[in-house]
């Protein structure tokens, strides 16, 4: 933390005043221009629904996601013939309840998403901040580093790198957090390259701010638009990409009830138990349009040029 | 011009070594070893997996692993197969084909199908049918890919019975691999149906991996169609009252599809990640497969050859990528 | 409306007619193979699957398991004698046995004593120019049955006898020379790829006395085999045979019905009844060779009491395993060794599932809110369709007697290295399936002392059971090794080192117009003897 003089943080406190209101107006202009997006607004409310389900999914859920009814195998959905009426969806081959599954399964997949968001987002911010502000050896070595991750395809390097760690969800997040970062490095850098010489930046260095605070206070406001749009692209990315490392057998492990396992060792069934298949998978889609959804109501409403449009 | 290819291949060159480290330290950070999974449950002696370490030449020193790995790429050598015994340039080379195969039918799909329906999407925009185009753009971008896979197998080869269930062609046609393409095989072999048939199994894989690509692609070239739609020299051939087509077709098209370049050729780096499970549900006998295989044999030469090659692949790809960029905008060339 | 009916209606339809429609000339039977041989040079490997598409169509052995039993006939051998030591077995080859001509490979002479000792002699001596042909070679089963140390050495006699001298009686070694690693290879081949310099041929272009030919491979996707026309035991009834290499066992069963295939391994247990009610499809069963099994680390407290051990054997609800993770394909165990196998002792009494009981039993040994690991593996294997499933199963049932347990699991290889630790913490699931039948192959590598630290996962060295099971080695009268064995085996339910599960059910559906295809009791896939009915 700096020292600063009383006066200093009176006019400090005038600024945060200002820029309050200010946030507040763009917010107002933000919301303005996202709930124009029909679709927006709809992937929204997909996502806080969504969110009440895994939030409250121990209270909601039928019944207990890890219960075995071993008199109830492989029931399928109440409207099909032999179907029961205590499981909606059916169960799965040891007798649980799928609803029940893919609710608590909820928290899961946004979990990931929002783990390896804030993972991927943070280090990539301040590994970006670092290349663009210092610039000269350490930025082409954080780039070079950047253009090695990205060389290789984003799931294979996830798949390796669990393979190291060992299978499991953390080890899952780790690894996409790794492999969707540099694209927040990438964006990062770019803005600050673009804003480190103007005017205002400028300004402020000759006011004798501080890197840290320059790089954070002054920079990094200024380039939150477009990290915002790429933070909801790897949301999405990462349930997918759990999704599928869970598919292959290295994601979450069961019994959890996480949607890309359930459909792993739903995957013998797809002949005999239609059910056990197609529920899980339909939930990562409607979870991944949503966000989607959501993440191009960011974009036009936070990009400038198709605002205008 | 020369100046920008040299500058873009020196910055290739770091990366390169830098991948190369990395597969040759993933493979040593990875937990168990082939001879402990060889033994299986009957399990092998402390001795014995040291001497079959040994051969594998994993009793020397990291440097001189790392170095004799260096010199052997430079020989066309990246060691052998631990299960089949094979090079796994070799083994590469004959799966390669079938996936390079499978994502070339992929991206045509997406580049066919995707650009024009940017282009009908962003010039009718707002219509229903501009409306419905990026509804379905939406869904299959936000598509689990491994999920459809299985949903079209029960669909097109179990109900309906279109379409094969898996592998690369009817197994009643056998013909001497020449291209490795089982297109063209099928084709130069001049056996009946056989090139039908490897339409047939081509199908379903290419669409599955096709989906997202696809559906990129589209919104892509609808924003770009649209940013350029927008802007004053179009609106000036539309006002000189040139027909809409002509404008669409030779002002807008042309600089829309500079940044829609960019993107078909980021997509290969997802195709490739695309293909492991697009290969795995169709048992499509290529690389994304051999290489998971391999990860879970811990087959340790072939994982760290198999990195190899695919990260090079995903660069030179992106090196052409970058000089095609280069030559189209040469706003760039000189930045 | 349902989707089952509708889907096997359309399946029915259609069923065949793709391969009946070209079946004219040349009678081709295609089996949908589970997955990629890793290469054809048998001994190299230890997998099943390599085993399916190399030693089985390709080649012989000395002596042969009859189809069907886990007893032993003679085969490239036509008669041995064993002297009175019981260290020497001598082989009588049999004459004018032809190695398969090919496009790569044209014998100039008969099967003879030289074939006979360079396979096994490429094994077991170090300094054999064949000991290491290709990178990473590991003779791992050959080391694994310990021959390096049971075959003092291998003589020719002459051109049709072969002497193999042992450093200690064993009664096992005929059953081992029917094993997969004992397949009989071409040291004339050999020689002329030797002197080609391309060696590394020999493991994947391979030549052997074998009911078929190999024609081709295509990585990952299909083998192609021929009829060996000058089969010692007579020309097969078809005349191709063709392994469709399908990892998938839900897309290898929409094959076999899309009459894609004919044979098909491994089904889902899920599609069990489905197959059985198919009327163009056989469904075939047998009780496979194998255990699978929990075992406890009975050196590490408070598994060393017997007490606790055989009170959690009372927890495990055997049957709902059997219906959630086996569906139906597999029997519960109560002895180590499988019912088919002989001297399976059928006396013993299985440790009733009684909660109750188990309840009872803990607080008598003192042992309270016990809170232990369970591994479960992370392959699916024979003996266990999903460890991890039952796993869970038995996770739910130790909770009802108030033992708490945390899942664990390691990638494969790590798997298999740690449990061997004398220190694990933690009951370990797994299992084995038999090599060769003989009783010896169960009890003394999985519960012998030799084994602690290694193949004895329960750690597990008990003075009585060591010096039945030892005994029975060394004795060759049979009714004399089948009452130790028996013995042996009350001793190891009394003693309680593991809680045996379950063995498991073998399914294999096919066309019912394959005839003649006989299953093997010890897992593997054989087509000699099979034909396709038109």
């Amino acid at each position: 933390m700096t020292n600063t003089s009383p006066a200093a943080s009176a006019d400090a406190d005038k600024v945060q005043a200002a820029s309050r209101s200010a946030t507040l107006a763009n917010l107002a202009e933000f919301w303005y221009y996202f709930s124009r997006n029909k679709g927006a607004v709809i992937g929204l409310i997909i996502f806080f629904a969504l969110v009440a389900i895994a939030v409250l999914a121990p209270w909601i859920s039928p019944h207990d996601p890890d219960m075995q009814y071993r008199d109830s195998f492989l029931v399928p959905p109440f409207w099909e013939e032999g179907g029961k009426s205590t499981f909606i969806l059916g169960t799965d081959a040891v007798g649980r309840d799928i609803l029940s599954r893919l609710m608590h399964g909820a928290a899961y997949s946004l979990s990931i998403g929002v783990i390896v968001v804030i993972i991927s987002l943070s280090v990539g911010i301040v590994t970006g901040l670092i290349a663009g502000y210092a610039g000269g050896v350490v930025d082409t070595f954080i780039m070079r580093l950047m253009d090695i991750i990205l060389a290789f395809p984003a799931l294979l390097l996830a798949l390796v790198l669990v393979a190291i760690l060992g299978p499991g969800l953390t080890n899952a997040m780790i690894a996409i957090a790794l492999v969707l970062q540099p694209h927040f490095v990438r964006l990062t850098r770019a803005a600050v390259l673009s804003e480190r010489s103007r005017d205002y930046v400028v300004a402020a260095r000759l006011a004798g701010a501080g890197h840290i605070r320059l790089m954070f206070k002054t920079i990094l406001p200024n380039c939150v638009a477009p990290l915002i749009v790429q933070a909801t692209l790897s949301f999405s990315n990462a349930i997918l990409d759990a999704a599928a490392l869970g598919f292959l057998g290295m994601g979450a492990q069961p019994p959890a009830s996480e949607w890309g396992t359930m459909l792993a060792e739903a995957r013998e069934f797809i002949l005999s138990a239609w059910w056990v298949v197609t529920f899980p998978g339909l939930a990562i889609l409607i979870t991944v349009i949503a966000i989607n959804l959501v993440g191009d109501g960011l974009r036009d409403a936070l990009d400038p040029k198709l605002k205008r449009s | 011009m020369l100046r920008f290819l040299l500058g873009r291949l020196g910055l290739l060159i770091p990366t390169f070594i830098g991948v190369t480290f990395v597969a040759f330290t993933f493979i040593r950070l990875l937990p168990g070893d082939p001879a402990e999974l060889l033994a299986g449950e009957r399990g092998i002696t402390p001795e014995r997996k040291a001497e079959v370490m040994k051969q594998l030449g994993f009793d020397k020193p990291y440097w001189q692993q790392y170095l004799d790995y260096i010199l052997g790429i430079f020989q066309g050598d990246l060691g052998t197969s631990f299960s089949s015994k094979k090079p796994v340039l070799d083994e590469f080379m004959t799966l390669f084909p079938a996936t390079a195969e499978l994502a070339l039918c992929a991206i045509i799909l997406a580049v066919c199908i995707g650009i024009p329906a940017g282009i009908f999407a962003a010039v009718k925009r707002g219509s229903i049918a501009d409306q419905a185009i990026m509804g379905t753009a939406l869904v299959g971008y936000s598509m689990p890919i491994f999920w459809w896979g299985l949903l079209l197998i029960i669909f097109f080869s179990g109900i309906l019975q279109w379409t094969p269930v898996s592998g690369r062609i009817s197994l009643l046609y056998f013909f001497p691999q020449v291209t490795g393409f089982m297109l063209i095989d099928s084709l130069l072999s001049g056996e009946k149906g056989a090139f039908l048939s490897a339409v047939r199994h081509l199908i379903l894989p290419s669409i599955v991996l096709a989906t997202i690509p696809l559906a990129v692609i589209a919104r892509q070239t609808r924003s770009a169609m649209l940013e350029v739609l927008g802007e004053d020299y179009v609106r000036t051939a539309r006002a000189k009252g040139l027909a809409p087509r002509s404008v669409i077709g030779l002002h807008a098209l042309r600089n829309a599809l500079i940044p829609v370049v960019t993107t078909i050729g980021l997509q290969v780096g997802v195709l490739l990640g695309g293909a492991i499970l697009t290969e795995t549900i169709f048992s499509w006998p290529g690389i994304g497969k051999w290489l998971f295989d391999s990860i879970s044999r811990r087959d340790y030469f072939v994982v760290q050859g198999g990195l190899l090659l695919i990260a090079g692949i995903v660069m030179l790809v992106n090196l052409i990528v970058d000089v095609l960029y280069g030559l189209i905008n040469p706003r760039i060339r000189h930045n | 409306m349902n989707f089952k009916k509708t889907l096997k209606a359309t399946l029915l339809g259609a069923s065949l007619a793709v391969i009946a429609a070209t079946g004219a000339s040349a009678k081709t039977l295609v089996y949908c193979s589970e997955g990629s041989p890793e290469g054809f040079d048998t001994a190299l490997y230890t997998a099943g699957t390599t085993f399916d598409a190399s030693s089985k169509p390709l080649y012989n052995r000395l002596v042969e398991f009859k189809r069907g039993t886990t007893e032993v006939l003679p085969g490239l051998a036509e008669s041995w004698e064993v002297s009175e030591d019981g260290l020497e077995y001598t082989f009588k080859l049999r004459k004018g046995v032809k190695f398969h001509t090919t496009s790569f490979f044209t014998p100039s002479r008969d099967f003879n004593a030289d074939d006979v000792v360079f396979s096994f002699e490429r094994q077991l001596n170090k300094d054999h120019a064949w000991h290491e042909y290709t990178p990473g070679t590991a003779w791992e089963y050959f080391n694994g049955m310990s021959m390096p140390d049971l075959i003092k050495e291998i003589v020719k006699v002459d051109d049709n006898t072969v002497k193999f001298v042992l450093n200690r009686p064993e009664a096992p070694m005929i059953a081992n020379l029917a094993m997969d690693f004992a397949s009989v290879v071409s040291a004339e081949y050999a020689d002329q790829l030797a002197a080609a310099g391309s060696k590394e041929q020999f493991n994947q272009q391979p030549v052997g006395t074998g009911p078929f030919s190999f024609v081709g491979y295509q990585k990952d996707a299909v083998i192609r085999y021929a009829a060996h026309p000058d089969y010692w035991n007579g020309k097969e009834k078809i005349d191709n045979l063709i392994f469709a290499i399908t990892p998938d066992a839900a897309v290898r069963l929409q094959k076999l019905k899309a009459g894609e295939c004919h044979v098909m391994p491994y089904p889902a247990p899920a599609d069990i009844a489905d197959i059985r009610d198919d009327g163009n499809l056989t469904l075939l069963e047998q009780q496979g060779l194998n255990v699978g099994y929990l075992a406890y680390n009975t050196k590490v407290a408070p598994f060393d009491k017997k007490e606790v051990r055989k009170a959690l054997n009372h927890a495990v609800n055997k049957q709902a395993i059997l219906d959630a993770v086996f569906q139906g394909s597999g029997q519960a165990a109560k002895n180590p060794i499988p019912p088919t196998m002989w001297s399976y002792n059928e006396a013993v009494e299985d440790d009733a599932y009684d909660p109750d009981l188990a309840k009872e039993m803990l607080a008598a040994a003192g042992v309270e809110n016990l809170d232990m690991k369970i591994w479960a593996m992370p392959v699916q294997r024979p003996y266990n369709p999903n460890a991890r499933r039952m796993a869970e199963v038995i996770q739910a049932d130790f909770a009802k007697v108030g033992v708490n347990v945390e899942i664990v699991s390691y990638e494969w290889g790590e798997y298999l290295s740690r449990s061997k630790d004398e220190n694990r913490d933690g009951a370990v699931l797994l299992g084995w399936t038999g090599d060769n039948g003989d009783p010896d192959n169960f009890m003394a590598v999985l519960l012998g002392c030799d084994g602690v630290g290694g193949s004895n996962r329960a750690q597990w060295c008990n003075d009585d059971f060591q010096a039945l099971i030892e005994k029975a080695k060394t004795v060759t009268d049979k009714a004399e090794r089948t009452k130790l064995y028996e013995e042996a085996q009350v001793v190891f339910k009394e003693e309680a080192p593991w809680a045996t599960i379950a063995h498991s059910v073998v399914f294999m559906p096919m066309s019912s117009k394959v005839t003649g295809y006989v299953m093997d009791p010890l897992g593997g896939h054989w087509f000699d003897g099979v034909d396709i009915a038109e």
